[in-house]
């Protein structure tokens, strides 16, 4: 199974029960004193996805590690490996 | 270490600068840590002559430890790979970037990592535990979290890092994948970490700095995102 076809499973079970709902299909007094919100709950869904995407790519573009240490290590070996490598007879041009 | 050999493949275009800085560090790296190792050099006709120095390195090194196997021309790097495969005579193999942003020292760990757990594969990743970046904008670091977190939301491939290209595989493993794969450039990293989930190869992870390169220009411009955007899409379909 594709991804793709994995979410159109998954959201076709969702929508399928939320339509059987919204439609009056199912009754039970505890859908009838909620349905307000049990209509407007997709939306509720993709506005907290929303956040919750936003919030974890910044909070992780903030907390990115910035290896400083690596850079400056790596511009001492680079000094040292040409060194080296010029006493065993590379010619760098 | 043990018996097992580990090939490198170092697909190199107009790296003269580079290529010895890299090979002197992971011949240094990994002779620490008694690995038995060949490096495999496939350049792409680098009108800088990096296969002159790629002449004089084997001449300080020997002809068993770097081998030169160029083509003729800019080929992609999904065939380099094949091409660096078929004269590759290790067990594992290990692709990494010549350009200096992946760090030999991360080589042994890899390895390490491994043996232990019996991976198909170890990749590098930028995301997790110390690893990171250096020379990134906040721009950069934000088109990377969000394309990261929207491969991940999409694909859940087991895998931190879908676009890095620092990874050990095993041969066979490798060959297999490069068959199953059709995309160039470095959207082919991506495709063959999210095949490998698809195929239930086992992958192992190792944190690594990742310092974007100190010579030249990197490249992420409004064609590398939608060229992102619509490979991410097509393996969400597909895969």
């Amino acid at each position: 199974m594709t991804k793709l076809n994995e979410w159109v499973f998954g959201l076709s079970v969702f929508f399928g029960i939320y339509m059987a709902l919204v439609t009056k299909r199912i009754k039970h007094e505890i859908i009838d004193d909620n349905m307000f919100f049990i209509q407007i709950l997709p939306l509720i869904l993709v506005v907290l996805l929303g956040i919750y995407a936003v919030t974890t790519v910044l909070y992780r573009t903030l907390t990115f590690n910035e290896c400083k240490d690596a850079a400056m290590e790596l511009q001492k070996e680079i000094l040292e490996a040409r060194k080296d490598l010029a006493s065993k007879g590379m010619k760098f041009t | 270490m043990g018996s097992e050999k580990y090939s490198i493949l170092l697909p190199t275009y107009n790296e003269r600068e580079n290529l010895p800085i890299i090979v002197w560090l992971i011949v240094k790296y990994l002779e620490e840590s008694k690995i038995n190792f060949e490096i495999i050099i496939i350049d792409d006709g680098s009108p800088d002559n990096t296969q002159e120095v790629a002449k004089e390195l084997i001449k300080i090194y020997g002809e068993d430890k770097i081998l030169l196997r160029p083509r003729a021309a800019k080929l992609g790097l999904g065939t380099a790979y094949i091409h660096g495969l078929s004269h590759a005579t290790g067990d594992f193999i290990i692709i990494m970037d010549a350009d200096l942003s992946h760090h030999p020292k991360f080589i042994p760990q890899f390895i390490e990592l491994q043996k232990k757990h019996n991976y198909d594969i170890v990749s590098g990743t930028r995301y997790k535990g110390d690893g990171g970046v250096y020379g990134w904008d906040f721009k950069r670091k934000l088109i990377s979290r969000g394309a990261n977190f929207l491969s991940q939301f999409l694909l859940r491939p087991k895998a931190s890092d879908l676009t890095g290209s620092f990874r050990l595989y095993k041969k066979e493993v490798l060959s297999q994948l490069i068959k199953a794969c059709e995309s160039k450039g470095y959207v082919f990293q991506m495709e063959m970490i999210v095949r490998a989930r698809a195929m239930n190869f086992t992958i192992g992870e190792v944190p690594i700095s990742f310092v974007d390169r100190l010579y030249g220009q990197s490249k992420m411009g409004a064609t590398e995102i939608i060229q992102f955007a619509k490979n991410l899409l097509y393996f969400f379909a597909t895969i």
